[in-house]
């Protein structure tokens, strides 16, 4: 049976392992280490570990200062209080001087469950991807969470990780190789190519499986890296398959979704659908149900696949 | 520096302030007025900072919270020598390296960048808490206007700032008490700033933000404070030295034209009345 680990556990865990290597790193977080993982960093470092309290914008301008003073931080907290609450923060005092910040933030999309809409960012890929010096990372399993990890603390400049809530299935193993800026080929088809991240890659793998039952070639990209966009691989793709899907957990608008229809409309216009959410809040209810009547789901991008084929010239 | 000296920095300060904006033809001269005498104090007889190492790991560091005085931290630095003073007329030009608001990537001696009000606190209790975690001793200092501290991420780095005991950080407010759209009693009333403080955990210093003596004996016990961090609380006169703009809302954000320039580089003369 496969391993199912959640991405915010997973980072928890590598920061600590980081911590180990790394005096430099400091851990920040506003009241919710429980939740974010940051407490297995605490409990190892208690003097690298910062509770800022409910205060994340005041947490940003920590972390800006801490970094500033040539250390690490990695500030965690919720993606709507991270990206949202503390955007403006974010954009001025760390992505403006390029500070060295890591922004660690779970807990977001619709499998924030039952905590409902106020809770559920789906707009957070857009409000960072959006901030200058920014690299925005979607990791879709526990083994590239650790490596996106990894590759924001050992890179300079900030960084926006956005991890989930729930476990989700384990896609790689300790062969897989990640790399910002990097779409990884994780399955190769001739006609469709599907880009997807996050917690929406695995069910966009089983849509391959699906559709390629019924004859139809799908290639599977990994968008991890939503910024920057690995927009040479995107292109070959989009070239050989001739359309192009995008799943993710986040609002069509401004996502992965988007930085993929840019790239393919100034580079290689071809049939695309985005698999998202379509311009609205979320709601209460099992990350399950909610991931189903938002249409994100395996049968929702092989639905979207078989649309979009048709519309190939 | 000795006080004359002090008065005297501060008094270079003032020139570059009003060289710099009427060359810009934008800028905000009053808060740069204000905190004249503050910056000079600090740069000439507080800080340990070395023109000739900006990027010393054991500086003091200095964070402009209110980013629009840059008119006024520019010449502070250009007269301690981190670069010529003829580029102050360079201020607000494209290319140029004086931004409106500072920017810690383009000129020596800033320490961050700023000018979104309400975020200079933070960033500076951060470097504060790093000198802890990389077991330097530098101190930092950071200057906020008064209108500012109705920005809430304030109290949220104040709050912070004493929960972690950064007896190395010292906050100065620059209590003009005027803002853009009038005085501050009027626009969002930020007194008593001593009790606020206070109540938040810090040491309060309310002193004359125009007499080098006071500023410097206040940031001498600043200094000496231990497991809390202070602020001082520095009355000053909006375009204090320049007799036109002196408690005027409207010189906070307009350059004097050419005129007005020379009438004010006469009255901040060294050796003027």
């Amino acid at each position: 049976m496969t391993e199912h680990i959640a991405t915010r556990e997973a980072y928890g865990q590598e920061l600590l392992a980081l911590g180990a290597e790394n005096p430099r790193i400091v851990v920040l977080d506003a009241d919710l280490s429980g939740s974010t993982r940051t407490n297995l960093f605490a409990r190892a470092y208690p003097e690298r570990f910062f509770n800022m309290g409910i205060a994340e914008q005041d947490m940003m301008g920590f972390a800006a200062g801490l970094a500033a003073g040539g250390l690490i931080p990695f500030a965690s907290t919720f993606a709507i209080f991270a990206a949202g609450r503390a955007l403006e923060p974010v954009r001025n005092s760390i992505a403006y001087p390029r500070l060295n910040v890591k922004i660690a933030a779970t807990h977001a999309g619709l499998s924030v469950g039952e905590d409902g809409a106020s809770h559920q960012a789906l707009e957070d890929v857009a409000w960072m991807r959006a901030v200058p010096n920014m690299t925005v990372l979607v990791p879709a399993d526990a083994t590239e969470t650790r490596l996106a990890t990894r590759a924001a603390a050992a890179a300079a400049g900030p960084f926006y990780l956005r991890l989930g809530r729930p476990a989700v299935p384990a896609l790689f193993d300790s062969n897989y190789r990640f790399a910002v800026g990097r779409m990884n080929v994780l399955r190769e088809g001739r006609d469709v190519a599907i880009v997807a991240n996050g917690l929406m890659l695995a069910p966009a793998l089983r849509a391959a499986e699906t559709l390629a039952a019924e004859g139809i070639a799908a290639a599977v990209l990994n968008g991890s890296s939503v910024k920057p966009l690995d927009a040479e691989t995107l292109l070959v793709w989009a070239a050989r398959a001739g359309a192009v899907v995008t799943a993710e957990e986040h609002s069509v608008i401004g996502g992965l979704g988007s930085a993929v229809a840019e790239t393919l409309a100034e580079g290689c216009p071809v049939p695309l659908a985005r698999v998202g959410v379509r311009d609205s809040f979320g709601e209460s209810g099992k990350p399950e149900a909610l991931l189903a009547k938002y249409g994100l789901t395996a049968e929702a991008v092989a639905a979207a696949v078989r649309e979009t084929v048709l519309r190939k010239k | 520096m000795n006080e004359l000296e002090i008065k005297a920095l501060a008094r270079a300060v003032r020139r570059g302030v009003i060289r710099a904006t009427a060359a810009a033809g934008s800028g905000h001269p009053g808060g740069s007025l204000s905190a004249a005498d503050i910056l000079a104090a600090l740069y000439g007889g507080t800080m340990r900072a070395d023109p000739a190492r900006p990027d010393d790991p054991e500086r003091d560091r200095f964070v402009l919270s209110k980013g629009h005085a840059a008119p006024a931290l520019y010449a502070v630095l250009a007269e301690r020598g981190y670069f010529p003073r003829s580029e102050l007329t360079e201020l607000r030009r494209v290319d140029g390296r004086l931004q409106g608001h500072p920017d810690m990537l383009k000129i020596p001696g800033v320490d961050a960048s700023t000018g979104s009000l309400g975020q200079g606190l933070a960033i500076a209790a951060g470097l504060a808490l790093a000198a802890r975690v990389t077991g330097r001793a530098y101190r930092v200092y950071t200057l906020l206007g008064d209108g500012e501290t109705a920005e809430g991420m304030v109290w949220e780095a104040a709050m912070a700032a004493a929960h972690y005991r950064l007896d190395n950080l010292t906050a100065i407010v620059d209590v003009n008490g005027l803002q853009i759209d009038g005085p501050t009693a009027k626009v969002m009333n930020s007194e008593p700033l001593d009790a606020k403080w206070a109540a938040f955990g810090w040491r309060v210093f309310d002193v004359d933000g125009h007499d080098p003596a006071a500023l410097l004996a206040a940031l001498a016990a600043a200094r000496r404070t231990r497991e809390q961090p202070a602020v001082l609380l520095a009355r000053t006169i909006k375009g204090k030295g320049v007799s036109f703009m002196e408690n005027r809302a409207e010189w906070h954000g307009k350059a004097p034209n050419a005129e007005q320039a020379a009438q004010a580089l006469a009255e901040l003369a060294d050796g003027a009345a």
